[in-house]
């Protein structure tokens, strides 16, 4: 590797293999493109007497609708492609981010959640009309308790955040069941920011508990704490270090000896599937995230889905309907469950989210969940290699599927997480996740998940070797990226303290 | 397996670059009592075909080719064909939430977009980017009045939707909030002067509500008085959140303006049913009340060439910044359902929109009055938009077997949510019911 | 950074001034630089109780919240209304641009004088 200086523009690029520079449109706000008199509906004819609104409405009645957009087809079209090629997406190459696990979304899930009977299913219609959609939760159920090695489950949480609220409350409703709700949750210094934020949702108080020099859940630690006041203790495993915690049944034992019960959150379980059941080594309760390990897509921030699953001690606190078979095969809402914590959410979760992991667990079968699991492994591990020597590894224990370095190297030459995270976006990749875990100062938090190969590998490594190469020989090079993206750093300061939160007519 | 990028040599070789002679080595950190050591317990690999045969199936179960009569926060309306080619491009399908702004700009502007539309929508002055649904918005609104007002606990109008009334419930119980109800007048609106009354007197005991909450059109499709209620909300110094579940009525009814919080459920802008979800909440509200507001914002910036984009900006409100002390748990929004609302709201805009809600008016105006005369129609006196409670002679479930083998939903029963409505049931007519199920209903009931 | 010698200064990094009964309240020009680019401030309403050592609002930069710390017991007597439309004074002059003033009840307890508090700031590694 050459180790000149790099100076101009030309240079800026000459270790890029991954990507190279295109011309993308520009394209003005929708309101800046609307006129009076363009269209792009029709209605159909009305089969039924029109209606006079101002008699019908009087004072209610709404005659203008401000400044509503006025376009035509061709340049909604035109609008929104363009604005998607300003972005960054699995469909263009592998993205990074730990906890996050982004992985491929196969297009036959969208196709079936598209077929009449899912999409235009009315969640109200007769339950004699609703069966194959109520077989469709049933299976997914049945497959998501055999997956996590629990004995039963609710859909309905609509996101990760949303489940650990609801799996919380369920171990809230359990302990006012014996008499005492108890007060406090114990939470790891390691956890995702929800965890602690959902249990003051919750009325629990939150007491840290610090890892220990390995990054890793310390029995002792949490034995001291433990007493008859603490509900639970929430736990990811793997942990956000990506390292399975090996004392885990022991601290469910920990935990179970004075009452309290064992939390887990599943953002991690695509490190599991297939190959370790969370109800196999003392968990309690836990939520999925469908969006991450079952393959239902981000969107740009969603939709998720966040069951929850728990063991027999919680199910008669799940939230209400459960889905129930009959003896002669039919399916039915039920809704007596007088033990029940109530509702989280209308009517019965993210019922399109639940056909497209469906639809991706029947098209992996035991095998393929096992296999993809292993690769998810064996793809972490493998960056690992290639990038141990160039950047900090804080915490040495083994990686499942994911690896955290730090900048500790770089930041010796004032280059951060987040300029590293930056200048791998002109290497044509997203960014890692940055200083997540709060564990590991300056942490880079890499998850490649089981969909990349090989090759896509090696250029992600490739490249993360040519930034810690720019890091020594042209610091600046690194500090100013991105370079060759359609905008550089956004003034993220005045945004906040002057916010602009929507458009204005004249506002530009 | 077929997603999966690799030979058997590749992970071979990549195991041997590792240094471990098996895959198992890497599972070595697991202890061994919980390794699991057999198959899992679920259905075999399929070939794609067999996938798309296993859904057809369940799609034909469910019944296809229906006509909606029911609402009930869930409405059916036509999905324009651009919304589905532009929602599957890769770009929007498969990215993250747009931290990176750099690499995000097509999200982030189309948030900002969508915020824009829904504050011209519904008359407030920001919006944020999306909650879950309506139900959870709901929760989330009075929980931010709650925050706003320093004051605790809410009045919740018996015509909320009944399970977003529910959610309520659950939420409340855990952080002692107290929750109060007021009925509805002989026309389906809020009973004013109970509001009034429950106000009074719950300062009285020394605890004065925070927030007020009802839901516009209500669950019984009643158009409430949003004014005269905000009137006798401010003056007992609480706030007022209204609910919106069905969004078509803005384009033809007055946004709730005299509110201070808008949580509306935007299912019916270009959302599919999908048997109830995933759906698109938001929250609209004041400027003043911005930072005390959930949920994450796109707000316009300048990168260092001045030119304009777009961030996710005051996320200090957020749980991955204030932990325990944020303003919720909330994470996942709903980006790609607020995307659909966006494009739907782009095609139908500032005229269509209008017209839209106008053929609404009309189909729930003349089902109103086709089925009114098999029989009893409840709350007359008060502005409807499409919905309205119907009182059968004969028990609405049957009603809506019979439909049923016409592929017509019917009308949702009553009873459940308020036993003191005897045989009735909630209907609704969209564009996209036709007159003939219309007329085909009425003689189902008669 | 000097450290006026007549304020008194909390290991919370706020300073406090205090004239008879009165105290005006600020942040650190230390605690400015460790926050960055401060975008929001909040405050109590004139008429707030304040206990000392108990969190009264929270200055905000783009990614991060610090919680205020009351240095004193006392009523909020005024704020600084020039922060809500410009919190980035408090970047450019900590120590002239305070929070709130306050009348005190009783005497604060366990201040530093500025000498103490740079050799805090010493002690900590800053």
């Amino acid at each position: 590797m050459s180790t000149a200086p790099v100076v101009n523009e030309k240079d800026l690029n000459r270790r890029v293999k991954k990507a190279r520079q295109q011309v993308s449109q520009n394209e003005d706000l929708i309101f800046e493109k609307s006129s009076p008199g363009k269209a792009a509906w029709k209605l159909a004819p009305l089969d039924v007497p029109e209606v006079d609104s101002a008699a019908l409405l009087g004072s209610i009645e709404r005659t203008d609708l401000g400044n509503m957009p006025e376009v035509s087809e061709i340049e909604i079209i035109r609008h929104f492609t363009r604005l998607s090629t300003w972005n960054y997406a699995i469909d263009l190459g592998m993205y990074p981010l730990g906890s996050c696990t982004m992985k491929y979304n196969a297009r036959v899930n969208e196709a079936v959640a598209r077929l009449d009977g899912m999409a235009n299913a009315h969640p109200y219609q007769p339950e004699a009309i609703s069966q194959g959609a109520l077989r469709v939760m049933k299976t997914l159920s049945d497959c998501l308790i055999e997956i996590t090695g629990m004995d039963s489950i609710t859909l309905q949480p609509a996101a990760g955040a949303h489940g650990e609220f609801t799996g919380l409350l369920l171990v809230r409703a359990y302990l006012e069941a014996q008499g005492n709700p108890r007060k406090r949750v114990l939470i790891p210094d390691s956890a995702h920011g929800t965890n602690p934020a959902t249990a003051a949702t919750i009325g629990y108080e939150v007491q840290q508990v610090a890892s220990n020099s390995s990054g890793m859940l310390d029995p002792a630690a949490i034995a001291a704490a433990m007493n008859e006041d603490v509900a639970a203790i929430m736990v990811t495993n793997p942990n956000t270090i990506g390292v399975f915690e090996s004392d885990i049944a022991k601290i469910a034992e920990i935990m179970h000896a004075k009452g309290g019960l064992l939390y887990m959150d599943g953002a991690n379980m695509n490190a599991l599937v297939g190959k370790a059941r969370p109800g196999d080594f003392g968990v309690d309760v836990m939520h999925l995230n469908l969006h991450k390990t079952f393959s239902t897509p981000h969107g740009g921030g969603g939709p998720g889905s966040g069951p929850v699953a728990c063991k027999k001690i919680l199910e008669p606190f799940l939230p209400t309907p459960v889905v129930v078979e009959h003896p002669d095969g039919s399916l039915h809402l039920n809704y007596d469950r007088p033990q029940s914590i109530g509702r989280v959410r209308a009517y019965y979760g993210n019922f399109g989210m639940f056909v497209r992991a469906l639809a991706y667990i029947l098209a992996n079968g035991p095998d393929g969940l096992r296999q993809t699991t292993e690769d998810a492994v064996l793809n972490a591990n493998y960056i690992r290699k290639g990038l141990d020597g160039y950047y900090d590894l804080h915490y040495t224990g083994q990686s499942m599927h994911e690896v955290v370095f730090s900048d500790k190297k770089q930041a010796k030459r004032g280059v951060k997480t987040m300029d590293i995270a930056k200048r791998l976006i002109d290497y044509g990749f997203h960014p890692f996740t940055t200083a997540f875990p709060l564990i590991v100062p300056g942490a880079l938090m890499i998850e490649p998940t089981e969909s990349e190969s090989r090759e896509e590998l090696d250029l992600f490594i490739d490249a993360m070797r040519a930034i810690a190469a720019e890091v020594d020989e042209s610091p600046e090079v690194v500090t100013d990226a991105p370079h060759n993206t359609r905008v550089s750093r956004m003034d993220e300061t005045a945004a906040a303290r002057k916010p602009i939160l929507r458009w204005k007519p004249g506002q530009k | 397996m077929r997603y999966l990028p690799k030979s058997d040599s590749d992970r071979t070789a990549m195991m041997a670059e590792i240094g471990v002679g098996s895959i198992d080595e890497l599972f070595a950190c697991i202890p061994a009592a919980y390794r699991l050591k057999r198959d899992l317990n679920v259905p075999r690999q399929m070939a794609e075909s067999e996938i798309v045969q296993w859904f057809a199936q369940r799609s034909h179960e469910n019944a296809e080719g229906l006509t909606f009569m029911v609402g009930a926060g869930a409405y059916h309306h036509y999905r324009p064909i651009v919304i589905d080619a532009l929602v599957q491009r890769g770009e929007f399908l498969t990215s993250y939430t747009p931290y990176q702004a750099e690499i995000a700009q097509g999200t982030l502007q189309a948030i900002f977009e969508f915020q824009s539309m829904i504050c011209e929508l519904t008359g407030m002055e920001v919006a944020n980017a999306s909650m879950y649904d309506a139900s959870t918005a709901a929760v989330e609104a009075i929980m931010m009045a709650e925050r706003v007002t320093g004051r605790s606990g809410a009045i919740v109008a018996r015509s909320v939707h009944p399970e977003h009334r529910e959610v309520i419930a659950t939420y409340a119980k855990y952080q002692g909030m107290t929750v109060g109800e007021v009925n509805f007048a002989a026309n389906g609106r809020v009973d004013a002067a109970a509001l009034e009354a429950a106000l009074a007197s719950a300062a009285a005991g020394g605890n004065p509500i925070a927030c007020v909450l009802v839901q516009s059109p209500n669950f019984f499709g009643t158009i409430e008085d949003v004014a005269g209620i905000a009137e006798i909300t401010h003056k007992a110094g609480a706030l007022l959140a209204v609910s919106i579940t069905e969004a078509i009525s803005l384009g033809i009814v007055k946004p709730p303006v005299e509110a201070d919080i808008v949580a509306m459920e935007a299912q019916s802008f270009g959302v599919p049913l999908a048997f109830g979800g995933p759906y698109c909440g938001v929250l609209a509200t004041r400027e003043k009340f911005v930072r005390q507001m959930p949920g994450r914002l796109a707000g316009q910036a300048s990168d260092k060439q001045g030119r304009r984009g777009f961030v996710l900006t005051l996320a200090t409100r957020e749980q991955h910044i204030r932990r325990e002390k944020a303003t919720s748990n909330i994470c996942t929004n709903q980006a790609l359902v607020a995307l659909m609302a966006t494009i739907f709201m782009t095609v139908y805009g500032k005229v269509g929109l209008r017209e839209l809600a106008k053929q609404n008016l009309a189909k729930g105006a003349y089902a109103a009055e086709t089925l009114g005369q098999a029989g009893e129609l409840l709350f007359p006196g008060a502005p409807r938009f499409h919905e309205f409670a119907l009182r059968t002679k004969s028990d609405p479930e049957q009603i809506r077997q019979t439909l049923a083998l016409k592929k017509i939903v019917g009308g949702l029963p009553l009873a459940k949510y308020y036993p003191e409505l005897g045989n009735a049931s909630l209907w609704c007519a969209t564009e996209t019911t036709s007159r003939v199920a219309i007329d085909a209903a009425a003689e189902a009931i008669r | 950074m000097a450290y006026p010698s007549d304020f008194q200064y909390t290991k919370e990094h706020e300073w406090i001034k205090m004239e008879g009964n009165v105290a005006t309240v600020g942040i650190t020009d230390y605690a400015q630089s460790s926050l960055g680019d401060i975008v929001f401030v909040e405050l109590p309403a004139v008429g707030a109780e304040l206990t000392a050592g108990a969190t009264f609002g929270s200055v905000e930069s783009v990614k991060a919240v610090s919680d205020l710390f009351a240095p004193a017991t006392g009523t909020v007597t005024a704020i600084n209304d020039d922060l809500t439309h410009a919190p980035e004074k408090l970047n450019s002059d900590a120590h002239g641009s305070w929070l709130l003033k306050m009348d005190l009840k009783g005497a604060p307890t366990g201040l530093l004088t500025a000498a103490e508090y740079e050799a805090f700031l010493a002690e900590e590694g800053h």
